[in-house]
C-alpha cells in the first residue's frame, strides 16, 4: 500500500469526511530537504467532515496530526491542510 | 515533557518578543517554501517578528516540534501564544483574522 492510500485509509476511518482529496506535492519540492525519490513525501490534504465544526484551525490539524502520527514520524515531511466543516466556504 | 535547554530557548524567545517565527533558514534566505509563504505575510502585513532558523541544531529542530505539540515547521507565535503553521497563518491572512488577532494583542506594525 502506498503512503497516500495508508493515509487515506486512516483518515476516512477517524474523520468519516465527506469529501477527500490527497495529492502528493513530492514533485514540487524535488531536490530539496526532505524530498525522497520516489516522492510521498510532501502531501496536500483538503478534507470535509463535520467533526471540525466548532473547533478552531490549530485543534483541526492537531486532531489530523495525531491520526497521522506515524506517518508524520516517517515518510511524510509535509503536510499542508485545508479542512473544513460542511457549509463553510472554501 | 521534560524540558531540554532548547526547550527553555524557545521559552525565553517567546516570552520575550510579540512575534516569534520558527522557520528554515532565515526571512532573507528561507530553505523552505512554506517558511518562505510565512515570511511573505508578515512583511506583507508589515510587523516586527524574530526569526529562529530552526536548522541551527537538530535539538532546535527537535525541541520546537515538542514545546509545541506539532509536527512540522514553520511556526509562529504571536504574544506567547502558538498561532499555526503556514496553512493557518495563510488562510488568517486572507480572512484578515491575522491583522485583528496582532491589534487585539496589541502588536505594533514595524
Amino acid at each position: 500500500m502506498t503512503v497516500a492510500q495508508t493515509m487515506r485509509r486512516k483518515l476516512e476511518a477517524e474523520f468519516a469526511p465527506l469529501e477527500l482529496t490527497i495529492t502528493d506535492e513530492s514533485h514540487r519540492h524535488a531536490g530539496h530537504a526532505g524530498a525522497r525519490a520516489g516522492g510521498e513525501s510532501h502531501f496536500h490534504v483538503a478534507m470535509v467532515a463535520p467533526v471540525f465544526a466548532g473547533l478552531g484551525r490549530v485543534e483541526r490539524q492537531r486532531r489530523v496530526h495525531a491520526a497521522l502520527a506515524e506517518e508524520l514520524a516517517g515518510p511524510v515531511h509535509a503536510l499542508a491542510l485545508a479542512l473544513r466543516a460542511p457549509g463553510e466556504g472554501q | 515533557m521534560t524540558q531540554t535547554p532548547a526547550h527553555e530557548r524557545i521559552a525565553k524567545d517567546v516570552a520575550e518578543n510579540d512575534v516569534v517565527l520558527f522557520m528554515k533558514g532565515t526571512p532573507a534566505a528561507p530553505q523552505c517554501g512554506f517558511s518562505a509563504t510565512v515570511v511573505q505575510v508578515l512583511n506583507h502585513v508589515g510587523v516586527g517578528y524574530k526569526s529562529v532558523n530552526v536548522l541551527e541544531s537538530v535539538e532546535l529542530r527537535q525541541g520546537i516540534k515538542e514545546f509545541s505539540s506539532w509536527p512540522t515547521i514553520p511556526q509562529l507565535y504571536v504574544k506567547g501564544e502558538f498561532i499555526g503553521g503556514c496553512d493557518i497563518v495563510r488562510e488568517m491572512f486572507q480572512t484578515g483574522e491575522l491583522a485583528t488577532v496582532l491589534k487585539d494583542k496589541g502588536v505594533k506594525s514595524a
